[in-house]
């Protein structure tokens, strides 16, 4: 780790897990992201511990739902993505991968709600019946456990054949996650799932974070730094495409090591 | 305070400039409305003498078989039957969309799915140079290639339904084409990434996400390309045939309301009966591509409602 404090840019704080003490869910190793020919992440390495919420901060541009998206290679048609992301000790970044497979395991909920047009109950069962599971009793069962999970079963449990688009937008995106655990992945990325909501719904998709944390690893990139000290264990912080500083929420909120950190989570940038 | 009291009060020359303008563009509207509604009073005036001036049986006009205006048929009605041709337009339209449609879609996904770059850079060009060639060129390599092609492989004389069939399918794939293309394009970003993220391949997303959602759009298009195949005249003519018989198969000769129409028009006398009736099969022409219109606008405006979020 570069522990060059000549430059206030060139301070980093990076934490790294110890294996021994905290279980390893997903890493990326000399991950590089670019555009084109301009580099969109330089240095942005990080490790995601297993049942914890990781949430990436930083100012717009710089990088970090290019990161995120990287991690299950949705980027994979947009930009050229170099280097490893480890998951289960496979680069998941090579080609030998099945990216379909590996999206299952790696499931992702975007910023804006984006429901298919179909009913509540083919949102869920869509991706399932890809999967060739067919049978009307098992959709079921899985339907209601993936609206549970998302805490909606009881807001939606008579309307699951009305179209998803009816939804108020914080239904929608709820829908979104439970449809995005519905295929039960390990790891579930969001990408600043609450900014296009009210706060009454963002608190109620921050609850139902909070729920998901015991089965799953998740790691979401928000704007809204009330979010990001409320619900996650970890934070990291990016800027110009690189991962400045990355430490325990609590500590990086009241003691960060890295002045620009500090500038951004006390509001003067960004 | 005064000044500027007397200023707010006048019409500034803006103002005047404005109104004149709003004049100018109503009136063109207003122009093209006429245009259209004396095409239809006219069309409508000469094509319903054929009934009440004549006093031809519409359904007789309808449902006969028999096609030679001014004579007495061998049923002992007037020999004004426009059913061959009515079938004759309708049996190449529906063939024509029918073998253009996978084409068309296949095409259109390559284009926009599979590879966008060469799909703008290249195919879209070239589909689109397409619909600017002249109909009589694609009639004139449907009488050079496809007839004798069609005499030799499906016998007969080469001229009839299935030889307009494929000229048509070449004339009208273009437009259907590139306005799947267009449907497929609009389809929002954001279903692709969800299906995607979820783990569906690539081939699940284009035919249960993308294609579902596009499916008013590419309606659109294949009525478009109906519409487009049931007015066409010239190419049509010079490879169908032209007999007023009811079609007993796809390679005998046949014609259409349009290829009755161009051969018949310059050939009749004003007035007349024979000149009526030919008026009578370009009302029948009109009402179709109205309804062709109505369809489209009803897809539309379906198509609408199912993206509204």
């Amino acid at each position: 780790m570069a522990d060059n404090k000549t430059m206030t840019t060139d301070q980093r704080n990076i934490m790294t897990f110890d294996p021994q003490a905290h279980e390893i869910a997903l890493s990326t190793e000399d991950l590089h992201v670019f555009y084109g020919n301009s580099e969109a992440i330089s240095e942005g390495d990080l490790q995601f511990e297993r049942y914890k919420i990781t949430a990436l901060i930083g100012p717009s541009g710089s990088g970090k739902s290019t990161y995120l998206r990287s991690l299950n290679r949705m980027n994979d048609r947009i930009a050229t993505v170099k280097g490893k992301i480890m998951y289960r000790g496979l680069d998941i970044n090579s080609n030998d991968i099945d990216v379909y497979e590996m999206r299952r395991h790696i499931g992702m909920v975007f910023q804006r709600p984006n429901p298919f047009a179909k009913s509540i109950y083919e949102n869920i069962a869509f991706a399932l019946r890809q999967r060739g599971m067919n049978k009307k009793a098992d959709l079921d069962e899985i339907v209601e456990r993936s609206l549970r999970q998302a805490a909606m079963w009881d807001q939606v449990k008579d309307d699951l054949n009305k179209s998803a688009l009816a939804l108020s937008g914080g239904q929608q995106q709820r829908l979104c996650i439970a449809r995005a655990i519905a295929i039960k992945p390990d790891i579930l990325l969001l990408d600043e799932p609450a900014s296009a909501l009210d706060p009454v719904s963002t608190s109620q998709i921050e609850d139902t974070l909070l729920e998901l944390k015991q089965n799953y690893t998740i790691i979401i990139v928000t704007h809204n730094m009330q979010q990001a000290s409320r619900i996650s264990d970890y934070t990291a912080f990016f800027n110009l495409g690189k991962a400045l500083e990355y430490a325990e929420t609590g500590d990086i909120f009241t003691n960060p090591k890295v002045d620009l950190t500090n500038d951004y989570i006390s509001g003067n940038f960004g | 305070m005064d000044k500027i009291r007397a200023s707010l009060l006048k019409k500034s020359i803006a103002t005047k400039i404005e109104r004149r303008g709003k004049i100018l563009s109503l009136s063109c509207l207003a122009l093209i409305i006429l245009v259209v509604f004396l095409i239809f009073y006219f069309v409508a005036s000469r094509g319903l003498a054929t009934f009440f001036q004549n006093h031809i049986n519409l359904w007789h006009f309808l449902s006969g078989i028999q096609w030679n205006p001014g004579t007495i048929g061998t049923n002992g009605q007037p020999a004004v039957g426009a059913l061959p041709m009515i079938v004759g337009s309708f049996l190449i339209t529906i063939f024509s969309a029918i073998v253009a449609t996978p084409f068309a879609i296949g095409t259109a996904v390559f284009m926009t799915e599979i590879s966008p770059r060469r799909g703008a850079q290249i195919l879209r060009p070239v589909t689109e140079l397409l619909v600017g060639i002249p109909s009589v060129v694609y009639g004139f390599i449907g009488l050079q290639v496809v007839v004798p092609f069609v005499r030799n492989t499906f016998g007969g004389s080469g001229y009839g339904i299935l030889s307009g069939t494929f000229v048509l399918f070449v004339m009208i794939l273009p437009t259907v084409t590139s306005m799947s293309a267009d449907a497929l394009n609009a389809v929002p970003r954001y279903y692709r990434e969800a299906s995607l993220a979820l783990g569906a391949t690539r081939w699940q997303t284009i035919y249960k996400v993308v294609l579902r959602a596009a499916i008013p759009g590419m309606l659109t298009a294949i009525v478009f390309g109906m519409a487009r195949a049931f007015g066409e005249a010239l190419a049509v003519q010079m490879v169908i045939g032209n007999a007023t018989l009811l079609p007993h198969n796809l390679v005998s000769p046949a014609s259409t309301l349009t290829s009755i129409l161009t051969m018949g028009i310059g050939n009749t006398v004003m007035g007349s009966l024979q000149n009526n009736a030919l008026w009578s099969l370009a009302m029948i022409l009109l009402l179709m591509s109205l309804l062709f219109n109505l369809i489209i606008r009803y897809i539309g405006r379906k198509g609408k409602l199912n993206h509204e979020r």
